[in-house]
């Protein structure tokens, strides 16, 4: 379970967060929604260690956790980013084993094994000798999610997964979040998409512009 | 043509110098500025101060003038203790100069790399250096190749500046051979030299550009 107390984050004294609260049940799938600029962007990247929050606690399975400077080898957040950002000099395969090999030092032939089995799973098996140019933006998105999933996070984090997305392929990320959902994985995903939210969403937390 | 013969082994002597002056300088020099525009780019601020006088120091003096200043100047600081002999000297001025120039070709290239590269790499929770060695450097090179393969080319030519310092240089030997003879062979001769190391580096640097047009 995670859970969010009293989140603040201001940047340059403007505040973006102010007192967020959110409760995300394991195997849940959380939507964060609300119009642009209201900061739902910024909670994800506190949520995911990339920003410093100002105030406020997080708390893993009851437990206080600091994901900015988290430094253990349980991985608990794994975040799928809305230009993916690839590592655009490695095959598909490599942007997956890279972490596992580098920080997780599993051998090679594990984690590719690993790897493919996750590629199998988003149906990219035939992809993994490509390089990232190569593919299209719902196939690379799907690499994103396997290089994610391949940390085995406790919670995967999206930013606006449908945003650069045909309306076709929004069916087909549903379907991957879902199929996730099944196997327990606790999901957030920040999204302007209400429509997609009300679909997939067991929560859904609407952030608000700060007036000041 | 039995002149040309007769002075090649002076002038490929010579030549062989410039080319031992060339490689230790790349070596020294390219993963040297490759650290030092990582400092560059670095938010330390004291460090980042350093880092940018050093680089207006190198780039904003000749070239000519830091060469004579090591051979000539540091012997005079602290009773002799800094004394280089000459091709030392020569070595330290050329890695002290193109470490600055390529220090700034990397600040350029690790500045174009997105953001979201690095942040990528920290949620997979790679630590600094995995980052920078797995990540970004692959990425970086590929951006300023063309820009350090410019200076390489440059670097062959600058090399003949050590003549001031008294190195028997491709350029020396050309120079002493003509004033001796009181004829211009020797120095086409020493040209043809410079054009033919040149061309392989060119040829060298288009290799390694296609080679990482693998991805883009």
């Amino acid at each position: 379970m995670l859970e969010l107390k009293n989140i603040s984050k201001q940047y340059n004294k403007r505040v973006i967060l102010d007192q967020v609260n959110m409760t995300v049940k394991n195997g849940e799938i959380m939507c964060i929604v609300g119009a642009s600029g209201a900061g739902k962007t910024t909670l994800l990247r506190c949520i995911s260690g990339l920003e410093k929050i100002d105030g406020g606690q997080i708390l893993v399975n009851g437990k206080e956790f600091d994901p900015y400077n988290n430094q253990s080898n349980d991985s608990v957040i794994g975040v799928v980013f809305q230009e993916y950002q690839l590592f655009p000099h490695l095959k598909v395969l490599e942007n997956i084993t890279l972490a596992p090999t580098m920080v997780l030092k599993k051998k090679e032939a594990q984690a590719k094994e690993e790897a493919m089995k996750l590629l199998t799973g988003l149906s990219l098996a035939d992809k993994a000798q490509l390089y990232p140019y190569q593919l299209s933006g719902g196939q690379k998105q799907r690499v994103a999610i396997a290089r994610a999933l391949a940390m085995k996070p406790q919670i995967l984090c999206y930013d606006e997964p449908t945003s650069a997305l045909d309306p076709g392929l929004r069916d087909t990320v549903k379907n991957i979040i879902l199929e996730l959902k099944k196997s327990k994985m606790t999901q957030i995903i920040v999204t302007h998409d209400m429509e997609f939210a009300q679909q997939i969403a067991d929560r859904i937390l609407k952030v608000e512009p700060i007036r000041s | 043509m039995s002149y040309v013969l007769a002075i090649l082994p002076s002038l490929l002597e010579g030549a062989q110098l410039t080319l031992k002056i060339f490689l230790w300088t790349i070596i020294g020099s390219i993963p040297l500025g490759l650290i030092v525009g990582l400092g560059l780019t670095s938010r330390f601020v004291p460090l980042k101060a350093i880092l940018k006088f050093y680089v207006w120091l190198m780039r904003g003096t000749p070239l000519l003038l830091q060469l004579i200043f090591v051979f000539y100047g540091l012997p005079l600081i602290g009773n002799g203790a800094f004394t280089l002999e000459r091709y030392d000297a020569a070595l330290f001025a050329f890695i002290l100069n193109y470490t600055a120039y390529f220090a700034e070709i990397f600040r350029g290239g690790l500045q174009s790399i997105d953001r979201g590269q690095y942040e990528s790499a920290k949620v997979l929770r790679l630590s600094y250096w995995q980052t920078i060695r797995k990540v970004v450097t692959p990425q970086v090179l590929k951006i300023v190749l063309p820009s350090i393969g410019n200076e390489v080319i440059n670097l062959v030519k600058d090399s003949s500046l050590v003549y001031v310092i008294g190195l028997g240089d491709l350029l020396r030997a050309g120079n002493v051979a003509t004033s001796r003879d009181v004829t211009l062979v020797p120095l086409i001769l020493v040209g043809v030299i410079y054009l033919l190391m040149t061309a392989v580096l060119t040829f060298i640097l288009r290799k390694l550009e296609q080679h990482y047009s693998y991805w883009k």
